[in-house]
């Protein structure tokens, strides 16, 4: 999610990344917004995100997150598992007792 | 891949952790604050704007907890905390730190030292590419004993084994000899080795300057060419490159330079030049053994399939060459030869093997002492912290977190101890590379490379978790309940609190006995050695010198006789000489002589068997005198029997019995060196037995004929070294430089500046056939040093803190009317209880383990009951010593201070 949001939108804080999150899913994810900068840290340490420092929008330092090379790919890899798993669970629900026979 | 990155970025993060902690603070207030915004433009007070945010963000601190773990790797950051702990500690009792690190130092020093020796002698490869290859080829002959069991090549196999092997990709013989070189500076003689074409090929190592022999510079009558060694070239020649294509005369004839060896390029006897070997061929014989073979296999060629294609050529060899001038085929055929090829690595190391071995071993055991030592002192300190474990215990610590750190401060300790005993054994080892005994092969390739370190390291480490794992095991996993209760002061200690103390002191105190009982074989040993009498007498003051016979008069025997016995005419008018003695070779140098077998007039030896092979002298009256060998019978040479040319002998007292029982019955009887057409020579004298190949090993049998005889082969006949006579000079000055000078310029009067080479004492000589000996005691007796001293520190620590935990006890019971004596006795028995069933342990053991040394052994066996019994006795009167001392103190105390100190 974090990926996507970063994809779409381009560098962003954590603030508003969590925001945004909280908009998207309509606001159904509402978790404390602190669990997100371990994850955040997870995704720099792996490479898939890169921080440095900008000015938010109430002009004060505020670290960006940008989505690097390496975090577009994986969000590729990512959305394509997803999306086999997506269809593969959807088939499941699809499926009629009739259809089998 | 994105999980090794992650890893990579956790172990770096340590290093910028101040710096990252603060940018997630500056970004969860930026977060906080912008939230407050959103919430203010929402319509909420400030405060509550605020309130709200910090609760939708969630517990600020949890989260900054696990970013923090994620961030780094905490194992490793709580080891580094531990790390700091145990320096601190360390710090607060430098005392302490400082015995323990300096025991470990010796222990772990002495160990990596011997290893860098093990490692550099038995383990790392020969200095020669793919050196697995190379092999010295050799023969056993078991119907030749006086071969030793192992013969090597002949010129003629030289021949036939080039021509006729399919195992071999090279092949080459060698020699190892004197040179003179002349005209450049002071006469003298380099160590020469001569080779064959085939030798450096086999040995694949490139010179450094100009080229290899080709096979031209083997063949008689091409220009003569010689190649330098490194060293030779850099201390003679200070490193001229234009040295190559200069001319030096070398054995009075001329030699161009050809090539410089490589600076790593090594060989048996170190040789300062090298120079081809040249053999006619229409004139070799089946023998003499007097090369040696080394050959490179073939890729893939096993030990098997070259040790049969050499069985298969020495039959083709044994047909294709003639018997040598009075010896039949049979004589050939019955030495029963067999192949015996052996990795040029054990060729070069020799049996020096076992020895090493022994040491290691028992350095080894040394360090064990020591860790036992090192042990006991961290289970007092342990100890003294024992309520502080207990109630951290009793709080909730783990006693992995509590084992980690005890751990973590003894493998300090350990790198701590390893890194100083690194330092020591660099040290020793570059004392030993600098004055090691001669006898010890590869001795300038020891030193320290990677696999030392890594066992430094791994020993290190090893012998640190070893002692501290004692402590962990008695501490970490105690029960907090008993603990606390236990430590209370109004208890006297419990049994059970000293237990590991006692078996490790027992320990020490048995390996101990070890050490002491196999340093106490050496020095056994060692007094048998010198107990033997060498066949010589006061070897310091006899000077042993050789030196060149003159190119002009080389061809007259006589001549040369007469320049000798002038030389010696003026040796003995030196002030401070007693006697001068002339021969071949001097005693101990056996090699430069060679044997020969030898017929008795009155002894036929049957057909198909092989004569005695005695060792041969050729000597001058006042041989035996001047170094102090005993005649048994008759009388030594005089100068009337070697101008006369009298056919007479001299025979040692082992050959005159294995001839006629009796030195006497062999005075008036027949012996002749060689062949039928050689006379028959009468013995005039009996000599006591020289030990020729050292003390250790059985004296050889001599003949030894005058220097001068009608028949006369000049000294030099071995190898292609020049013609040269032993001068032994006794005279209390023997050693200076000054007789040195005054020797050289009384043979120089004479002979004309022909090089001087070989001087040393007979007692250098004497001392380096037992250098092998002396080397292994000297280990052992410092082994078994330290082992006693680290023994006794471990019996009088123990008995010194039982007696500082009673103190109480003591001063009770004295209260109470206990007599000092009674008292005294009390601890007494203690360090005796230890000491005497440590020693009995120590006694069982060492009866196994000295078996595996009974090979350095010499006139006593593995199971001496005298050195057993020193050893213990030693040992107990040591232990009893070291119990002593801390007992007087516990008689001292005054009990109403004791008890008032509560």
């Amino acid at each position: 999610m974090v990926l996507k949001t970063l994809e779409i939108l381009g560098p962003l804080h954590g603030y508003a990344i969590a925001k945004r999150i909280e908009q998207i899913s309509g606001n159904l994810l509402n978790v404390n917004q602190g669990t997100l900068y371990p994850l955040l840290l997870k995704l720099t340490q792996e490479g898939s995100i890169e921080a440095e420092w900008g000015a938010s929008e109430n002009n004060r330092k505020a670290r960006f997150y940008r989505l690097t090379r390496a975090g577009r790919k994986q969000l590729q890899s990512e959305a394509r598992s997803w999306g086999q798993t997506a269809s593969i669970i959807e088939r499941f629900f699809a499926v009629k007792a009739r259809d089998l026979k | 891949m994105k999980h090794l990155w992650r890893l990579v970025r956790r172990c770096l993060s340590w290093t910028t952790s101040a710096q990252d902690e603060a940018t997630l603070q500056a970004e969860i207030e930026e977060h906080i604050a912008l939230q407050t915004a959103d919430n203010l433009r929402g319509g909420l007070s400030p405060g509550e704007a605020r309130r709200q945010a910090l609760l939708k963000f969630g517990n600020v601190e949890a989260m900054k907890e696990i970013y923090r773990d994620q961030r780094g790797l905490p194992f490793m950051e709580a080891l580094i905390s531990d790390l700091g702990h145990a320096m601190r500690r360390m710090r607060k009792t430098p005392g302490f730190t400082a015995t323990v690190i300096l025991t470990l130092a010796l222990g772990i020093g002495a160990n990596v030292a011997s290893f860098g020796v093990v490692d550099s002698i038995l383990i790392r490869p020969l200095d020669y590419p793919h050196a697995g290859d190379l092999v010295s080829v050799r023969h056993a002959a078991p119907g030749m004993p006086a071969f030793g069991g192992s013969a090597g090549c002949t010129p003629s196999m030289y021949f036939t084994y080039r021509e006729q092997n399919r195992t071999f990709e090279q092949f080459g013989v060698w020699n190892s000899a004197g040179a003179s070189l002349t005209g450049a500076g002071e006469p003298e003689m380099p160590r020469a080795l001569f080779v064959t074409y085939g030798v450096l090929d086999a040995l694949g190592v490139k010179p450094l300057l100009g080229r290899w022999f080709s096979q031209g510079d083997d063949t008689p009558g091409s220009p003569e060419t010689v190649m330098l060694a490194y060293g030779y070239w850099q201390s003679h020649f200070s490193g001229d490159r234009s040295i190559i294509g200069r001319t030096l005369t070398i054995d009075s004839r001329p030699h161009t330079v050809i090539g410089v060896m490589r600076e790593d390029f090594r060989f048996p006897h170190d040789p300062q030049l090298l120079l081809p070997e040249r053999f006619e061929r229409s004139m070799q014989y089946l023998g003499p053994f007097n090369v040696g073979g080394i050959a490179r296999l073939k890729p893939g060629v096993s030990m098997e399939q070259a040790n049969a294609d050499l069985g298969h050529m020495l039959g083709i060899w044994l047909n294709a060459w003639a018997p040598n001038p009075g010896l039949s085929l049979a004589t050939f055929e019955d030495m029963r030869m067999a192949p015996a090829l052996r990795p040029m690595k054990q060729e070069i190391v020799g049996d020096v093997g076992t020895a090493l071995w022994v040491v290691m071993g028992t350095l080894g055991l040394v360090l064990l002492i020591a860790c036992a030592n090192v042990a006991n002192l961290l289970l007092v300190r342990a100890e003294a912290r024992h309520q502080e474990l207990a109630i951290r215990a009793a709080l909730g610590a783990g006693w992995k977190r509590i084992a980690r750190e005890l751990l973590v401060e003894s493998m300090t300790l350990g790198v701590l101890g390893g890194a100083a005993g690194l330092g020591l054994a660099y040290m020793g080892l570059r004392f030993l590379a600098v004055d090691g005994p001669d006898t010890l092969p590869r001795l300038n390739e020891i030193g320290i490379d990677p696999l030392v370190l890594a066992f430094a390291v791994g020993v290190s480490l090893l012998s640190g978790a070893l002692f501290g794992l004692i402590p962990v095991l008695k501490y970490a996993g105690s029960r907090a309940g008993i603990a606390l209760r236990d430590s209370g002061r109004t208890f006297s200690q419990g049994r059970e609190r000293h237990r590991a103390r006692n078996t490790l002191v027992v320990v020490q105190v048995s390996l101990a006995l070890v050490l002491l009982i196999s340093s106490g074989l050496m020095v056994r040993t060692f007094q048998q050695l010198h107990r033997v009498e060498p066949g010589f007498t006061h070897p310091e003051e006899v000077l042993i010198m050789y030196s060149g016979v003159p190119e002009a008069i080389r061809q007259e025997p006589e001549r040369v006789m007469r320049t000798e016995n002038e030389i010696l005419d003026r040796v003995a008018a030196i002030p401070g000489v007693t006697s001068v003695g002339f021969g071949s070779a001097a005693p101990l140098q056996g090699y430069l002589n060679g044997s020969n077998p030898v017929d008795a007039e009155d002894r036929k030896v049957r057909e198909g068997q092989v004569p005695p092979n005695p060792q041969i002298r050729k000597i001058a009256p006042g041989y035996f005198k001047t170094l102090g060998t005993r005649i048994l019978a008759g009388r030594d040479f005089t100068w009337d029997d070697l101008y006369a040319k009298h056919r007479v002998a001299i025979i040692s007292e082992n050959a005159a019995r294995e001839w006629w029982g009796d030195p006497r019955a062999a005075l008036g009887k027949h012996i002749r060196e060689g062949g039928p057409k050689d006379p028959w020579r009468e013995i005039v004298g009996v000599t006591q037995n020289v030990y020729d190949n050292g003390v250790q090993a059985a004296p050889p049998s001599f003949v030894y004929w005058p220097a001068l005889m009608d028949k006369y082969i000049w000294a030099g006949d071995k190898g292609s070294g020049m013609p040269s006579g032993m001068y032994a000079i006794r005279s209390t000055r023997a050693g200076t430089q000054g007789l040195l000078t005054d020797a050289k310029q009384a043979i120089w009067s004479v002979n004309g500046r022909q090089p001087v080479f070989l001087v040393s004492t007979l007692k250098e000589l004497y001392d380096q056939s037992m250098a092998r000996t002396s080397f292994t005691l000297l280990m052992l007796a410092i082994a078994g040093g330290m082992a006693l001293l680290l023994g006794i520190v471990g019996i009088y620590g123990v008995i010194a803190y039982l007696v500082s935990q009673r103190t109480r006890e003591i001063g009770i019971r004295t209260a109470l009317g206990a007599q000092p004596a009674g008292l005294l006795r009390m601890f007494l028995r203690q360090g005796l209880m230890l000491a005497g069933v440590g020693a009995a342990l120590g006694l069982a053991v060492a009866a196994g383990l000295t078996r595996l040394m009974s090979s350095l052994l010499f006139g006593v066996t593995a199971l001496d009951p005298v050195t057993y019994a020193a050893a213990s006795v030693l040992l107990i009167a040591a232990a009893v010593l070291a119990s002593y001392l801390p007992a007087q103190r516990a008689i001292a105390i005054d009990p109403v201070q004791a008890l008032r100190s509560e």
